[in-house]
Formats: C-alpha cells, structure tokens, sequence
C-alpha cells in the first residue's frame, strides 16, 4: 500500500484511474442495464397471412392501424404511420428485416438496427398479409439478386448517375435536409437493397423496374460487392468521405507529426 | 593548462612537440577542387558568406522549413507523375487491371491516372506522396504565418517579405486547385464544373471570364491541357521564383529572434549554416520527406478509381474541395439564396459571387495589407528584429485569433454535411449555426483572445514585483504568518520585462497655435482612434523604478513606516506578507 500511496502523484496516475474509473462504470452498467424484453413467439410454422395478420396487429396496428389503413398522431396533425395497402411484401422484408420497423421512437428517420425483432419466417408472414391487401413489389428472387451474375463495371455508371449524390461514391452514405440522411450501403444483403430501390423507403425515390430494369439493379448490387470486398489498395480510407477527413488527417496527424519532428530536432544541442 | 609548469608531471611533456594539422588526402582533394571551381567562378566569397550566417534556433523556425520542403517534395514527385499523365480529354475505353472501371469510357486524363495508380510500378504511392505533400504545404504554410504574425515578425523591414509570403499562400491554393481539377474524376470534374459557375457569377464580366477559361461555354476539352500548363509550368515557376525571393530576403535580412538575455536588435544570436544548420536542415528535409512518405504508404488519399469517371450528369454526396478550397466552399455553404437579384435585366448571383469568387483574393490581399496598416497605426518606423511575445500584442494577437475563428467557421461549414451525418445532426441547424457563428464568434475570440494577453501580462508583472509563490509558509517572531515570495529574476524571467512600453498616440490638436485648421486632423483622428483601440488598455512592462520601488518597499518596510503597520490594525499581516516578499 506504501508503494501505492508514494506513487500517487505520479503522470499517469489520473490516466489509469480515468481507465480504471471508465472500466468498472461499463461493467456495472454491463451487468445491471435492463435487457429488451422478449415478447415473440418463436418457432411459428409454415408462414401464413392469418398469421401475418396477428402479428401485424400485435406490433404494428399502434402506428399503422388494425387493418394497416395507416393512423394519425394522437394530435391529429402528423402520420403516425402510413397505410401499408400496396407497398408490398418487399417492403415489410425491407423496413422489418433491416430492423429498422418497429420503430423504437418517433425521429426524423427510422435508423437501421442491427437487432432484428422477429425471424424470418415471421417477417415472412407479415409480408403475406400486407401482400394480401393489395399487390405490390414482392421480394426478389435469389437469382435477381445473385451479385455474380451482374456486371459491377455497369453498375458502377449506374450507381453514379443514381446513387452516389445521396450515398456517396463509395456508398458511405450522405447528409439530407434537417436530420434525415441517406443510410451507409456497405455491408447490405444485395436483397435488401434490391427491395430499397423497388420501395423506396424514407426519403429515398422509387427505381421501378422502367427506370432500372432488373439486370440494372443487379449490376448495382454487384458493384456494391465488388467495393465491400475489394481491398483498399492505398490504405485506410479514412471513412471514404472524400477530401474532408483528408484535410482532418492533414491538420491533425500529419501536421502534428512534423511539428513533434521539428521541436525535437530543434531542442537537439547543436 | 596554460599557466601549467607549476604542476612537476608537466615536465615530462617538455620535449613534446604537437602534432601538425596537415589536411588529409580526401580533404585536399575538396580543397582543390573548390580552388578550380573558385578560379573560374569567384563562388568563394558568396558561398563563405552563406556559410557562414547565423541563424537563430528554434522549432517554430522550422514551420516555414515544413512548408518548403512539403513543396519540394511536391516538385519532385510532380515530375514523377507527369511522365505517364495524359492531360488530355479524348474519349477512350479503360482496359487496364482495375477491374471495377473495365470497359467505361472515360478521359485519357482518367485512364492515364488509373494507369499510373494501377499499372505503373510504384505509382500510386509517388500520386499518395505528391497529394498529401500539397495537402501539407499549406497546412505548414498557413502554420507559418500564425508564427510570423502572432511574434510580429512582419514589421518593419519585413512587410515585402510577408506580402510575398501572402502571395506565395495564395499560389499555393491555386495551384492545388489546378492539381486537384487534373485527374478528371468524378470530384476533380465537379470541381471544375463548380468553378466554371463561380466564375460566371462575377458581375459583369463572368460569362466572358468563363470563355476566356474554357474556351466555350461548358467545361469542355480545353481546360484539362490549360490547366496542366497551369499546374506544372506557369504556377510552379511562379511559386519557385517568389520562393527564391522569400528566402533571399530572409537571408539578407536577417532572420528574426525570439527576445531573450544578450539578443538585441543589432545581433543574431544562433549557430551559423555550416556546418550546423546545413546539417540540421539537411537531416530535417529528409524526417519531412519521411513521415510525407509514410503518411502516403499507409492512408488512402484521393481514390480516383473509387470516384469514377467524370460525368456531366452524375455528382457524389460529400463532394468538397480539398480543405485549403474549404472557406471559400463553406462561405457559398452559408449564404442565402435570396441574394441573387436581377438589375437592369442582369442577374447578379450575389448568393455565389461574394463567397465563391471574391473571397478568395480578399482573404489574401487583407492578409498582405495588414502590416502596413498596423505601422501606420502605431507609427512604429523602426526596425524590429526581436520578436514579440503574443501577449505582449494584445490586439494583434486578438486579431488574429479573430481573423482564424473567421475562417475556421468557414471551413468547418464546407463540411457541414459530413459532420451532420457523422454527428447526428441536422443540416439545417448546422448552417445556421455557422451563418450566426460567422458574425458573432470573431468578436468572442477576439475578446476573449485580448483579456487572455492583457492577464497574462499582469501576471507577468506581479511575478517581477512580487516574485513567484515559494509556498514556504514563515512564522516571525512576534508570531505572524507571511508566505515567502521569491523575487530573484532568474535570466530566463529576463523575459517578463524585455518588451516596450507601448501608448497610444496623442491626438494633434485640429487647429494649430494660429486658429488655422489642420489638413490632416481628419484622418489623424482615425488614426488616434485606431491607436487607442490598439493600446488604450496596455499593460506595461515593469520599469526599473517600479521594480526599485517594490523592492525597497519590501525590504525597508518594517523601518520606514512602523507606524503605519501598527495603525492599519487589520492590514498589518497583509503589509508584512508584502515585507516577506524577498
């Protein structure tokens, strides 16, 4: 303890006690916050719009109305959830299978969640009633979204003259008016994005299959394969933001390494 | 050793003869061959005089060292790269190994960047080193300057040295613009359609500008060869010239020093070139061309191939110039779009002009007026070679800190789109923000910039009256309590009281002894009033009848004034405090 006590004053002294002070913080919050509580029935059978039907009511009538016709706030003066009449099952695989419905809270956008709140076979089923209520866009098949069988070098042209202004060149995404903004597409199942473009979610406009034939969607989604997996052949990309984090990089780390260079060569006795 | 035969040992040593210094073979080699060259050139008296400078050392110094070896860097591997670009816009179709871009129709400028990227030996890393050497030109130039105006060191006989420094940033950003816009991909190529508008917004003049640069009303196929001519010939050599005169000037001026004990205005107080500094500026080009080169090996700069081609029609989100474009970018950011009015049947794009066009000179030409206007203001037309500390400037210092809140507003607003997806939050608030900050955060930073200076200096001169804290805490014999100052100046506080006293200048009265109205009474009340705000509030340093006066009150106290102490009754402690501070 004499040994620690002497040491007290030493440099690091308030650094470890910050790390140390920081480490047992996130463990007890580990260990104490309040876990989601698990309501679904798991393991449903072979999907079905009955099914679909009730658990379409059970999470999703508050916002969207018991029979999807879509309701108002509580106020009466915003959409509390849009009527889901022919948006098809690729929008439910979409917006349930990205997580981003149920939406948690109200906000300018509903934002991708990596906890998926049911299976697929669930999502499946929600897709069938929704279908049933009128036709609309349904979920590709393997083939229309098979990344191998497109042509990345056209879908690159494509995602450029389509996509880059919101999501960025490399898919990083992008900023929209007042809080909304166009989600990062890296690491996206290339259904996902398939059932993005043929629904447009958010603010995001439709691609029907007159401005993008299906081959043209699936040379997009190749494209964006051939980025995700494609090394970065000159090294961090810094985000793929473009000049901004360079500039960043610029001041920060490159100016601070030549003027930590310049102070210790000139602190050299000649 | 010279008074040694006192010692006995010594006189074991009296035969000794010492060894001749005869230069060695290598050495007379040199030697010759600098006769020959001196023979023939007369390079002996100038080079010894070179040699032989002094200059003063310290880090801060070497800021400008930064910048040029940064651009030398630049020069060296712009010769690289200009061995395989094509600076042409002829259509082709890419058949080179990166696979993504296979069979797109692009530019022979593109195709020869992806080629130099892809498929010449060592490429892609001399394209990395030379565009974040640009990068790091300006950003060590504009360090630069904060060095050379926050120590004064543009006043006189500097100012055409700093006017030629402004011009040289201002080069600098052009000349990267042009680099930037080469490549034609998609940011180079909506870079230069950008410009293309900003042009066209000047009043009057635009569309002319606009076919003068582009030879057409569009961005067509003659800009990529003029701006090659721009970027490796035309501005290069400009940039080298005014260079070669900054630093003459540097060295016949001298260069400047930071104040401290036996440096004076008259002297230079440092190491001289040879072999000193040739060897610390030596080794020094090659740490900056190291972490330039290490920099560029493992962090991605400007992935053309991930952009693609340049399309008329297609456009990516985050498009921005690169930082050194950034204020004049952030400035077109912030301004409202009701600006644009029509005139006489012309429209005048007020909305793009002022930020887009105009900002960019102006920043450069205020920059490079500013000396002249701060010696007419003081109506210092002395010659400076020390330097001043930034406290010891208050305004100045408030002023350039303002000047830097300005364009840091700016700059953060180029990027507002970045930081509101990064950060969460909304674009429009973002702009606002940066719209109200513009006007209202420079007057913050300059206050605060100048209180900061003006306690610093106060604190300055307590610490020489009244020395510095011992936290040794003395009981006196009648048992009181005083904490020991300790006001020995060491040398290095020599500092605190080097500086002039400054004051603002004495309004002449408007008439003169006769009644007669003075010419010049109107602008010399301008010029008060500017003298005032500059050094209404100064804090002086201690003179030595002020320092003689604390002292002496200090240490005579007790002798002087017994029955002041006795009658002040609850100051008494206080008072001896004062009369302990030795």
């Amino acid at each position: 303890m004499n040994a620690l006590a002497a040491r007290r004053r030493h440099p690091a002294a308030i650094a470890i006690l910050i790390i140390l002070g920081l480490f047992l913080t996130g463990a007890v919050y580990a260990a104490l916050a309040p876990k989601p509580a698990d309501a679904t029935t798991r393991a449903l059978p072979a999907q079905s719009v009955e099914e679909g039907k009730a658990l379409f009511r059970a999470n999703c009538s508050t916002c969207h109305g018991l029979n999807a016709e879509g309701r108002a706030t509580g106020t009466g003066d915003q959409i509390a959830g849009p009527p889901l009449a022919g948006v098809g099952a690729a929008a439910v695989d979409f917006q349930v299978g990205t997580g981003r419905m149920p939406l948690p809270r109200p906000d300018v956008q509903a934002p991708a969640n990596n906890e998926i709140k049911f299976t697929q076979e669930e999502i499946d089923s929600m897709g069938a009633y929704i279908a049933s209520l009128a036709p609309g866009p349904g979920v590709p098949s393997e083939e229309a979204v098979d990344p191998t069988k497109g042509d990345a070098a056209r879908g690159g042209e494509l995602f450029r003259v389509n996509c880059a202004m919101c999501h960025n060149f490399a898919g990083a995404g992008g900023a929209l008016t007042r809080g909304k903004y166009a989600p990062p597409i890296e690491g996206v199942s290339g259904r996902h994005i398939y059932e993005a473009m043929v629904t447009g979610p958010q603010s995001m406009p439709v691609f029907n299959d007159a401005n993008l034939t299906p081959e043209s969607k699936r040379d997009i989604i190749a494209f964006l394969y051939t980025i995700d997996e494609a090394e970065s052949p000159g090294g961090m990309t810094l985000g793929s933001l473009g000049p901004v984090s360079e500039g960043l990089f610029a001041w920060v780390f490159g100016l601070g390494l030549l003027v930590a260079s310049a102070v210790w060569i000139g602190a050299k006795s000649a | 050793m010279s008074t040694a035969p006192t010692r006995p040992a010594d006189a074991l040593r009296e035969g000794d003869r010492p060894a001749e210094s005869r230069p060695g073979a290598a050495a007379r080699t040199v030697g010759g061959v600098a006769g020959w060259v001196d023979d023939r050139t007369g390079a002996a008296k100038p080079v010894g005089y070179l040699m032989k400078k002094v200059f003063p050392d310290h880090w801060s110094f070497m800021l400008g060292e930064i910048a040029m070896y940064s651009m030398i860097v630049c020069l060296l591997t712009g010769a690289f790269l200009t061995f395989w670009f094509v600076p042409s816009a002829g259509h082709t179709i890419y058949d080179g190994s990166y696979v993504p871009l296979r069979g797109v129709s692009m530019s022979e400028a593109y195709a020869s960047t992806l080629n130099i990227s892809f498929d010449i030996k060592g490429g892609l890393i001399i394209r990395q080193i030379h565009h974040w050497s640009a990068l790091m030109f300006i950003v060590a130039l504009v360090v630069h300057m904060f060095r050379v105006f926050f120590t004064g060191a543009f006043r006189k006989p500097r100012e055409i040295n700093w006017a030629i420094g402004s011009v040289l940033a201002l080069l600098a950003i052009i000349e990267g613009f042009a680099g930037y816009s080469l490549p034609d991909d998609l940011l180079s190529g909506t870079g230069i359609r950008a410009m293309q508008g900003f042009v066209q917004t000047a009043p009057v003049i635009g569309t002319y500008l606009v076919y003068a640069i582009f030879g057409g009303p569009f961005p067509g196929e003659m800009i990529i060869p003029r701006l090659y001519s721009a970027h490796i010939l035309l501005i290069p050599a400009l940039l080298v010239g005014l260079f070669t005169a900054h630093i003459g000037l540097v060295f016949l001026q001298k260069h400047t020093q930071y104040p401290g004990p036996g440096r004076t205005e008259k002297n230079v107080v440092g190491f001289p070139v040879m072999p000193v500094y040739a060897a610390k500026a030596g080794g020094f080009f090659f740490i900056v061309f190291g972490i330039l080169s290490l920099i560029a090996a493992v962090v991605q700069i400007n992935p053309i191939w991930a952009y693609g081609p340049y399309d008329p029609s297609a456009v990516t989100a985050g498009s921005q110039p690169d930082w050194y474009m950034g204020f004049a970018d952030g400035a077109l950011r912030l301004l409202p779009g009701w600006l644009e009015f029509e005139i006489f049947g012309y429209t005048l794009s007020m909305n793009i002009f002022p930020g887009a066009l105009l900002l960019l000179p102006l920043v450069y030409v205020v920059l490079g007026v500013y000396p002249f206007l701060e010696r007419w203001v003081t109506g210092d037309n002395r010659e400076h070679h020390l330097l001043q500390r930034p406290r010891n400037s208050p305004v100045r210092t408030g002023i350039g800190m303002a000047a830097i809140t300005a364009y840091s507003v700016l700059l953060f607003a180029s990027g507002n789109d970045i930081m509101a997806i990064k950060l969460g939050m909304s674009i429009n608030d973002l702009t606002w923000f940066f719209r109200i900050g513009f006007f209202v955060l420079p007057p913050l930073a300059f206050w605060v910039t100048k209180r900061i200076c003006l306690s610093l200096q106060r604190r300055d001169r307590d610490t020489v009256l009244h020395g510095r804290e011992t936290g040794t805490i003395v009981r006196t014999p009648d048992g009181r309590f005083f904490e020991r100052h300790d006001t020995e100046l060491t040398p290095d506080q020599w500092i605190l009281v080097q500086h002039e006293p400054v004051a603002p200048l004495e309004l002449e009265p408007a008439v003169d002894e006769n009644g007669v109205a003075r010419p010049a009474a109107r602008k010399d009340r301008l010029r008060a009033r500017l003298s005032r705000f500059y050094f209404a509030d100064a804090v002086n340093p201690v003179t030595p009848a002020e320092l003689a006066a604390a002292h002496y009150h200090g240490e005579e106290h007790e002798a002087i004034e017994p029955s002041e102490t006795s009658a002040s009754g609850g100051a008494a402690p206080i008072e001896s405090a004062e009369a302990g501070r030795h």
